[in-house]
């Protein structure tokens, strides 16, 4: 038998009496159930998201330009869309700068994040809840509308930072844009997904935190441990597996950063100055045409960040075994 | 003898902490609905409204009145409806099949999931526009959902599974011993406790869903099947120079549906979980 129920160790329930005993081979003998569970699903996948992906691998092995897309037949080129990409100083520079963006926006978010957590432990339940809807509400926020309303909180002409920055400094910063010099540009990006992303750390932090056994905590301190070794030496071990698969959600997050990038070009910023790879993508292969080395790029971006997932999905596994 | 003092100067100063994140965590979204309540020339003047003191809800009237708003906000609440049913239902079977079978491709299948999950949507706008363009399914509601269906589908089955571990096979069985068939049982037993799985699961596929930016961008580009954020997107940069006001009404009437959706689920998840702990 290939199928059995997950913790079926107890031998065939005993036919009651009012049990019929036709029931019982139509139960033994259906191998195909969870075959047939998973079919729905498995044929979604394959078809929208295994089969594109062939369809990628093999585009990028294709001069495919604008003659393809209306119909010319895409010619095997080998590996010449690898080499124009590698070879271009653009893409250095678009990877360059989204591994920058990441790189702070990761580090903000994970410093932040882990001192709210520790935080919360420490307040009362008054203030706690007070910061848990808040930082709910900045979760619930779409990135979009979160983009928008930063955009315009920064906004050259009506905008509370220049008015702000106008009535501490004295003097006027009242057209001042943030959005055209890439440096400041990738300064406003970086507190948009710093501000959304700190939430779900701060969360999953407190929830491990609070597995942290008080009486351990108390021993140390009868000890004489304070508390920073109490923090080092007993809370970091419960903390760290739970850190480090934040830390890789956070990276893959940012480093595909998408919407908020897109939306902030839209609002004011120079799109050639400030393409992440995301974006970059998107304007080679959709605004340019050029499928192939689209198709390229993207090859290389699914490679990264699958070689960065490679520990979660080991925690993940592990955690299923 | 200094113990008292110190302890008041750090509770005073956790406090101060506590509310900057507050402040900070609440302010953007505050400032989208202040925003939203002004009127233009509240909002255009040189010194900030910090609350709606000129109260208005013209910007709303203004914005709903858009026939390319109202048919977005249609387009997204179609492809959101289709993803959430359909997706729910795929991955509860989905979920089914891996927590309560053993079967030899089992593994395989669960880390093709996980693997899935990691593959960003950026990477395979390219593809998946071919793939759609070939079967007619460009500017579709229908294409544009399987799309979101195959994309929601990893996690969605990762997290229902997770819940339907959470109910003991043992119950099942003991229902079976009972004399309930193994449908009966699963339908009667199982399938009751997992409501707030399903609930959690569902507000997932429509906070995605609703949100999703990348492949709506590449899919649907025709003026009349325009999801609400691509709209939003290109309603910014036509208006933002001109009225703020109507861009944070836009977005506010954007965002509320997920932050309700969103706070509905803490509470109901917490509650479940609270709950979850079934007594045999």
């Amino acid at each position: 038998m290939t199928t059995i129920p997950a913790k079926a160790s107890a031998p065939p329930a005993s036919p009651s009496a009012s049990r019929p005993e036709p029931e019982q081979p139509r139960r033994r003998g259906f191998p195909w159930a969870p075959l047939a569970l998973l079919t729905p699903a498995l044929i979604m996948l394959v078809v929208f998201i295994g089969w594109p992906l062939v369809q990628l691998v093999i585009m990028s092995f294709q001069e495919f330009g604008r003659a393809q897309i209306f119909g010319a037949a895409p010619e095997f080129i080998g590996i010449d869309n690898y080499v124009s990409v590698l070879t271009d100083p653009e893409f250095w520079a678009v990877l360059g700068r989204s591994v920058a963006l990441c790189v702070v926006s990761v580090v903000a978010t994970m410093l932040l994040g882990v001192a709210i957590a520790v935080m919360m432990t420490k307040l009362g339940a008054v203030m706690r809840t007070a910061v848990s809807i808040s930082l709910l509400l900045a979760w619930a926020m779409p990135a979009l509308t979160a983009t928008i309303v930063w955009g315009w909180i920064f906004d050259t002409q009506y905008g509370l930072v220049n008015w702000l920055l106008t009535q501490l400094t004295g003097e006027n910063w009242i057209g001042h844009s943030w959005l055209i010099d890439p440096t400041s540009f990738y300064a406003v990006a970086a507190i948009i997904i710093t501000w959304g992303a700190i939430p779900f750390v701060a969360f999953s932090t407190y929830a491990a935190l609070m597995q942290v056994p008080d009486e351990v905590l108390e021993a140390a301190s009868l000890d004489g441990a304070g508390g920073f070794a109490r923090f080092r030496l007993i809370v970091m071990p419960y903390l760290r597996s739970v850190l480090l698969v934040l830390l890789v959600l956070q990276i893959i997050w940012d480093l595909r950063v998408f919407a908020q990038i897109y939306a902030l070009q839209s609002i004011g910023g120079v799109r050639a100055e400030t393409n992440t790879i995301g974006v970059y993508i998107y304007s080679v292969s959709m605004a340019s045409g050029d499928l192939g080395a689209g198709g390229a790029i993207s090859v290389i971006l699914v490679i990264l960040l699958l070689v960065i997932s490679g520990y979660w999905i080991r925690t993940m596994l592990k955690e299923e075994s | 003898m200094t113990g008292r003092p110190r302890r008041a100067v750090a509770r005073v100063s956790l406090n101060a902490a506590a509310l900057v994140v507050i402040v900070a965590s609440l302010f953007p979204v505050y400032w989208m609905v202040n925003t939203s309540l002004l009127p233009a020339s509240a909002v255009r003047s040189t010194t900030p409204h910090w609350w709606p003191d000129e109260f208005t809800l013209s910007n709303y009237q203004e914005a709903l009145g858009d026939d390319s708003l109202v048919n977005a906000l249609f387009n997204s609440m179609a492809v959101t409806g289709i993803t959430l049913v359909v997706a729910l239902a795929f991955a509860f079977l989905g979920a089914v099949a891996v927590s309560r079978y053993r079967f030899r491709t089992r593994t395989s299948f669960i880390v093709a999931i996980l693997v899935i999950q990691m593959i960003p949507a950026e990477a395979m706008i390219v593809s998946v526009f071919r793939v759609l363009d070939g079967w007619y399914l460009l500017n579709t509601i229908v294409g544009l959902s399987f799309v979101y269906i195959a994309f929601v589908l990893p996690f969605t089955i990762w997290t229902l599974r997770g819940f339907v571990n959470g109910v003991p096979a043992d119950l099942e069985e003991a229902a079976m011993i009972d004399g309930c068939s193994r449908s009966g049982a699963f339908w009667r037993i199982t399938f009751p406790l997992l409501a707030p799985g399903l609930i959690a699961t569902g507000v997932f596929a429509f906070i995605q869903a609703w949100n999703e930016f990348v492949f709506a961008l590449v899919i649907m580009t025709r003026p009349e099947s325009l999801t609400l954020p691509i709209w939003l997107r290109a309603f910014v940069q036509a208006t933002k120079a001109t009225d703020w006001a109507v861009v944070m009404a836009a977005s506010t009437i954007m965002a509320v549906p997920v932050i309700v959706f969103f706070l509905i689920v803490q509470h109901r998840m917490t509650s479940g979980l609270v709950s979850g702990a079934v007594k045999g």
